[in-house]
């Protein structure tokens, strides 16, 4: 008998008394019913303690407030599909490098570029979490990850309360990174250190 | 295996690896007891964690409402087993991964072990993992010639310093800023002399170690937090970024999880992804979470593999009083809180499931008799602080009684003399029937306070019950019982015995 039969096998011989489930509770909060501009309020408050740098910006703002931010940057990596508007102030000889499905960088390349920009799919404010899901403005997981220093917009629109309201929004089968703030660790007593194998400089534009 | 297919209940498949106690825990917990530099830095870590552990917490207005429809989804994966596993199966293997499954630790082993071959790779990295910590992976694959990196900070402290881990959230919390500044500086070549003990530039030091290796790697090698069954979706839950790196970058991403991992929806996320990071680290979220579908065309690795392991979990399963304990999520919440754990540390409990929760899943997954797992379940005050803790609501009290029951059981059935404690408990019985054997029991207390002598103190009982005098004296007993004393005060009078007699 091959190895999924017979643990199938031993599951159900296991569940011979046919437990009964009562239907699941979902008296927990699945909407937050906040504003936008108490949604922001969070979120920003959320990013901040997870010590990423945060900005609220004007539609006209964000590209000057990218460029600010890059001033030190070499060459930066971004997604196929990020509003022009945004890389306006990128001007010749440009830096900006253009990673895709289709023409990737290698891994190589990816660790000699000293930022990415990409813009986001989802934000929870109560959590202070932004989700990336790989759309032409988010890009290949590897570009978010290799370079040390993330420049991430979230487009107001895209702010959820709420864990439950961002999932809905959500499709699930998309490779989906979860962030909130930078990478870190408490291995070390317990103690929260930001800073480890991911990006260790986290910037966050919100595009109001 | 026919009688299985003859409607025949089979035989309960107990796990192996590194599930056991290899010495009673009493005598184990004395020996890191001794043990003042643990003590130290346990207490330390374990009161930063609960700190901000119920910081998250108490800021959520529905925090009972979540631990209740955890509890509940949870309960609905495990009655559902057979057909969420299948429908996981199916919708990997559409989405481009190819699913195994192993019996065994030693089925597992094996099955990671054909893969890496497969590729042609001798070294993996590796995201922490707890289902390849239960197989012992690690030193498996060191035996098959293939050399594994742990890419947690905390695993790789226990691998650098050739260590066991002992919590399975930080597999190193027993050890300090400044031991772990020694075990670098010991084990990590390259390393810069003067590297300090402060926590920053400790993990800096572990970022350069492993940065190559991340970027080089061929082959990865992960556990799973959740795998979602209506859509084939994994999900690693992850602090510093070591987990993207092993799950983006490698050409070939094998995953080891345990059977019982599933959530039936992409939706139930909403509830595990509330619980699980405040209470493992205290966070309203971890910094990364990584889910996966299959293969996904140019991004991440281009051949996954999903190994799906039994070990002993079927037979959990068996145990209705045991079962939900395959509901943890892995958190740790329940060694932060646990007295005992805090005290002696993980390694005085042998398996890999250290705590309250592995005082049960050790003895529930290997059956209680197999080496000295019987002692786990005593390793308890019994004072309830986890069950309060655990975010699925495990009644870890309820299922250590269980199993202190079971193991009473398992001894009765093996001796064929009644022990002391048989006939202690026989006398109890007839004494405890009723108020009038108890009543003619208590005539014999005179004769404790007999043997007080002087100073009012028994300090010595015979046989069994020794052991309770062994750490602390039984004070006299009184002169007369309550009984007597309550008879010689309370004389009856006409309203006081009509108004007795009702309520009695």
């Amino acid at each position: 008998m091959s190895a999924r039969e017979e643990i199938l096998d031993r599951i159900r011989a296991a569940l011979s008394d046919q437990p009964a489930v009562p239907p699941v509770p979902r008296d927990y909060r699945r909407t937050s019913g906040l504003d936008a501009q108490a949604l922001v309020a969070l979120l920003v408050d959320r990013l901040v303690d997870y010590k990423a740098n945060v900005f609220v910006e004007e539609s006209d703002g964000v590209s000057g407030r990218i460029g600010g931010l890059l001033a030190g940057a070499g060459q930066f990596v971004i997604p196929p599909g990020l509003p022009a508007a945004w890389l306006a102030f990128d001007t010749e000889p440009a830096r900006a490098v253009v990673d895709s499905l289709e023409s990737p960088l290698s891994i190589a390349r990816l660790d000699a570029m000293d930022a990415v920009l990409t813009s986001s799919a989802v934000s929870v404010a109560e959590t202070g979490t932004i989700v990336l899901d790989g759309s032409a403005d988010q890009g290949r997981r590897a570009i978010s990850l290799v370079p040390d220093h993330h420049v991430c917009v979230v487009p107001v629109e895209s702010i959820a309360g709420i864990l439950p309201e961002a999932l809905q929004r959500l499709d699930g089968t998309r490779p989906l990174t979860l962030i909130s703030g930078p990478s870190a660790t408490s291995d070390i007593e317990l103690e929260r250190v930001e800073g480890v194998h991911g990006p260790r400089r986290l910037d966050v534009i919100i595009a109001v | 295996m026919s009688q299985v297919s003859l409607g025949m209940p089979k035989i309960a498949s107990y796990g192996s690896g590194n599930l056991f106690a290899t010495e009673p825990f009493p005598q184990a917990a004395h020996r890191e007891l001794a043990n003042t530099q643990l003590r130290a830095n346990l207490g330390h870590a374990t009161r930063t964690i609960r700190e901000k552990r119920i910081g998250v917490v108490s800021e959520l207005p529905d925090w009972e409402e979540l631990r209740e429809a955890g509890s509940v989804l949870k309960q609905q994966v495990m009655a559902d087993l057979p057909r969420l596993l299948v429908q996981l199966e199916e919708n990997v293997t559409r989405r481009g991964g190819t699913v195994h499954w192993a019996r065994d630790a030693q089925e597992a082993n094996e099955i990671v072990t054909g893969l890496i071959r497969a590729e042609g790779a001798t070294e993996v990295v590796k995201v922490k993992s707890m289902a390849t910590q239960e197989t012992g992976l690690n030193e498996y694959l060191e035996e098959q010639g293939i050399a594994a990196y742990e890419t947690d900070l905390a695993e790789l402290i226990v691998q650098l310093g050739h260590d066991k881990p002992s919590h399975i959230l930080v597999p190193a919390i027993h050890k300090n800023r400044t031991e772990i500044r020694d075990i670098f500086l010991a084990g990590m070549a390259g390393v810069d002399p003067e590297l300090t003990d402060d926590p920053r530039q400790l993990a800096m030091a572990a970022r350069t170690h492993l940065r190559r290796k991340f970027l080089t790697a061929k082959v990865a090698v992960s556990g799973a937090n959740f795998a979602i069954a209506d859509s084939g979706t994994l999900a690693v839950v992850e602090s510093e970024g070591n987990g993207r790196m092993c799950l983006t970058l490698p050409e070939t991403l094998i995953t080891v999880m345990g059977i019982e991992k599933l959530v039936p929806t992409f939706q139930d996320l909403e509830v595990f992804m509330a619980l699980l990071p405040r209470s493992s680290t205290g966070e309203r979220m971890n910094p990364y979470t990584s889910l996966w579908t299959g293969v996904t065309e140019g991004d991440g690795p281009q051949n996954f593999h999903l190994v799906l392991l039994d070990n002993g979990r079927t037979a959990a399963l068996a145990d209705e009083m045991g079962r939900s304990a395959l509901h943890c999520i892995r958190c740790s919440a329940c060694m932060n809180v646990c007295p005992v754990y805090e005290r002696t540390g993980g390694h005085a409990y042998g398996s890999t499931y250290p705590g309250p929760i592995g005082a049960i899943l050790s003895p529930l997954m290997t059956g209680i008799e197999a080496e000295e797992n019987n002692s786990l379940p005593y390793a308890s005050s019994l004072c309830g602080a986890c069950f309060d803790a655990c975010p699925v609501k495990i009644n870890i009290p309820e299922i250590l009684v269980h199993l202190r029951g079971k193991d009473v059981d398992a001894q009765h059935a093996k001796r064929k003399l009644p022990s002391q404690m048989d006939v202690g408990m026989t006398v109890a019985k007839v004494a405890l029937s009723s108020g009038r054997n108890l009543g003619l029991a208590e005539k014999g207390l005179p004769l404790g306070k007999l043997a007080a002598g002087p100073d009012r103190l028994i300090k010595r009982l015979p046989g069994l019950a020794g052991g309770w005098t062994q750490s602390r004296d039984i004070p006299a007993p009184p002169a007369q019982s309550f009984r007597d004393w309550w008879k010689k005060e309370h004389v009856p009078t006409a309203d006081t015995a009509a108004g007795t007699g009702e309520n009695a």
